[in-house]
């Protein structure tokens, strides 16, 4: 069974649809772009995906588990990186995936091991004991990818992960999602950069709280008879 | 105008800005470009009159950056990379109070900010922290207008803001800029530095190299490919471990590879298929804004 599944997904606030019959499947192993503009509906869609958010109508399962019933079991399930800086800015490096641990129920001494993998894998060694504060907002969105991964979920969620980094920090961040799903985690991510659209297996364009074109890049560059996702966003947006 | 001259500032013995010149003309776009941390928001900090320098001097409409700090208050509008105006206010008491701090209307100033204040007009009674990200910059936009500055400083307006939303800003800006204003703007989005008149390369703290968009990119040193195949990152990791290869990055679709010394297509599309890569596309290209800035970041590193 595909690791997210959203059926008629919908969000309501008062008279105004955030979400208005939301439908995807995204399968395993896969890096499935989640675009659209600023208000949209990305944001409140992904939070009825991670439990955060009760849906109006209609129906989410990640991980085989309904969202809308078991939202605290579907927390434990998966990762989620917001696009606010989710470290702690006054902890230091080794702190805050500590803490990260904590929070995930990892036992003390799976804490340690993890910890000493996460700080070589991103060559912070030197600087475990820095505040994440002082971090360069790279390698902070590197850590906080890392921390959403302390418990080895199967599907993370990350809500504009680049947003502000830098074109070379960008590109490192990117390579860490491709090695995960290499893994075979499956990864939903949002972002405003049209060239990560291309780095997705397959990418939905939100618009109005709908979603206005879901498939491959390719296809869909074919199918609009463009070039680049950026003209495919702009058809989309001006429709 | 602006002109800074051996600008420096350091913070507990950290140096944020070394000895930074610059001058950026009235209708002029100039941007600055740099990783976090290079010392962009300090410099626009010390523009804005808002931090002293250690050393160095600007001077800002002809007015100097430190003793008439006062008069330069009135000549710019300076939008920070943090929204900061107030969230529980509305659209419209955000106008209202910025144009009283300066002493003007929003009556008398309407025409001004019109051009963008209109597409806010349906949002007028929401509250500032309501809106979406594109909706912000406009406001924030509007309210750094409103007293009708002569310098514009914008610091990463186009963080987290949709492409579209990211173009109609810059539609503005290239408006404002046809009036005479003077607008630096500093960036991490090299599609918004290709639409400026000059750009500055900032890394830690210094400028690496400051020219207009065109110049840098045809300043490339390097033979540069764009390359494809099925596979994309098992072809990035296979192509840096290609023996002429100074770096290969992904580009959107392609992916871009630098070349230390002159190699033909064919040893390139032949090392790709000895590893297996099907469906191997290798043409040449130039240099994009952000090839440049890879190269001399890698460089300075």
């Amino acid at each position: 069974m595909s690791p997210i599944i959203a059926r008629d997904l919908t969000k309501t606030f008062g008279a105004f649809t955030a979400v208005d019959r939301l439908n995807l499947e995204v399968r395993q192993g896969e890096i499935f772009g989640f675009l659209g503009a600023n208000g949209a509906g990305k944001t409140t869609a992904l939070r009825m995906l991670t439990g955060l958010l009760k849906p109006s109508a209609g129906t989410a399962e990640v991980a085989g588990i309904d969202v809308s019933r078991h939202p605290n079991r579907v927390k434990q399930r998966i990762g989620y990186m917001s696009q606010k800086f989710s470290l702690y800015e006054d902890l230091t490096v080794r702190e805050n995936i500590r803490l990260y641990g904590g929070i995930y129920g990892l036992k003390p001494a799976e804490i340690r091991v993890k910890t000493e993998q996460v700080l070589r894998e991103l060559e912070l060694t030197d600087l475990q004991n820095a505040l994440a504060r002082a971090l360069p907002l790279g390698w902070k969105q590197k850590l906080a990818f890392s921390t959403a991964m302390l418990h080895d979920p199967a599907i993370v969620f990350l809500d504009e992960p680049t947003s502000g980094v830098d074109p070379l920090a960008r590109r490192q961040f990117w390579e860490l999602i491709y090695a995960a799903a290499g893994r075979g985690v499956t990864l939903m991510v949002t972002t405003h950069y049209m060239e990560e659209a291309e780095y997705c297996a397959r990418v939905s364009i939100m618009a109005d709280g709908r979603i206005a074109a879901l498939d491959t890049p390719a296809r869909l560059k074919a199918r609009f008879g463009v070039g680049t996702m950026d003209e495919i966003f702009r058809a989309i947006r001006n429709a | 105008m602006i002109s800074l001259n051996g600008l420096s500032k350091s913070y507990a013995g950290v140096s944020a800005l070394q000895d930074v010149h610059l001058e950026a003309y009235s209708g002029e776009i100039f941007g600055i470009l740099g990783p976090d941390g290079a010392g962009k928001t300090t410099l626009f900090r010390i523009l804005a009159t808002l931090l002293l320098p250690d050393s160095g001097s600007g001077r800002i409409d002809g007015l100097d950056l430190v003793r008439d700090y006062r008069a330069i208050r009135r000549r710019i509008g300076y939008m920070p990379g943090k929204f900061s105006l107030y969230q529980d206010l509305t659209v419209g008491e955000n106008l209202e109070f910025f144009a009283r701090v300066f002493g003007v209307t929003v009556a008398e100033r309407y025409d001004w900010i019109k051009d963008i204040y209109a597409q806010l007009a349906p949002f007028r009674a929401r509250r500032a922290g309501a809106l979406s990200g594109g909706m912000k910059q406009k406001l924030a936009l509007s309210c750094a207008l409103i007293h009708q500055p002569k310098i514009l400083l914008l610091d990463e307006p186009g963080t987290g803001v949709d492409p579209v939303s990211r173009q109609e800003f810059w539609d503005v800006l290239l408006r404002l800029k046809a009036t005479g204003m003077t607008i630096l703007v500093s960036t991490p989005n090299m599609d918004e530095a290709a639409k400026c008149d000059r750009i500055a390369l900032l890394q830690r703290g210094r400028i690496l190299a400051l020219a207009a968009p065109d110049a840098l990119t045809t300043a490339y040193p390097l033979p540069l490919y764009a390359v494809r195949a099925e596979d994309m990152y098992p072809l990035i990791r296979d192509l840096r471990g290609f023996g002429p290869t100074a770096r290969c990055y992904a580009f959107g679709a392609y992916a871009h590879l630098a070349l230390q010394t002159p190699t033909p297509e064919s040893a390139i599309r032949h090392f790709l298929e000895s590893k297996g890569h099907r469906q191997v596309e290798v043409f040449p290209i130039p240099a994009t804004i952000e090839d440049t800035f890879i190269h001399l970041m890698e460089q300075s590193a």
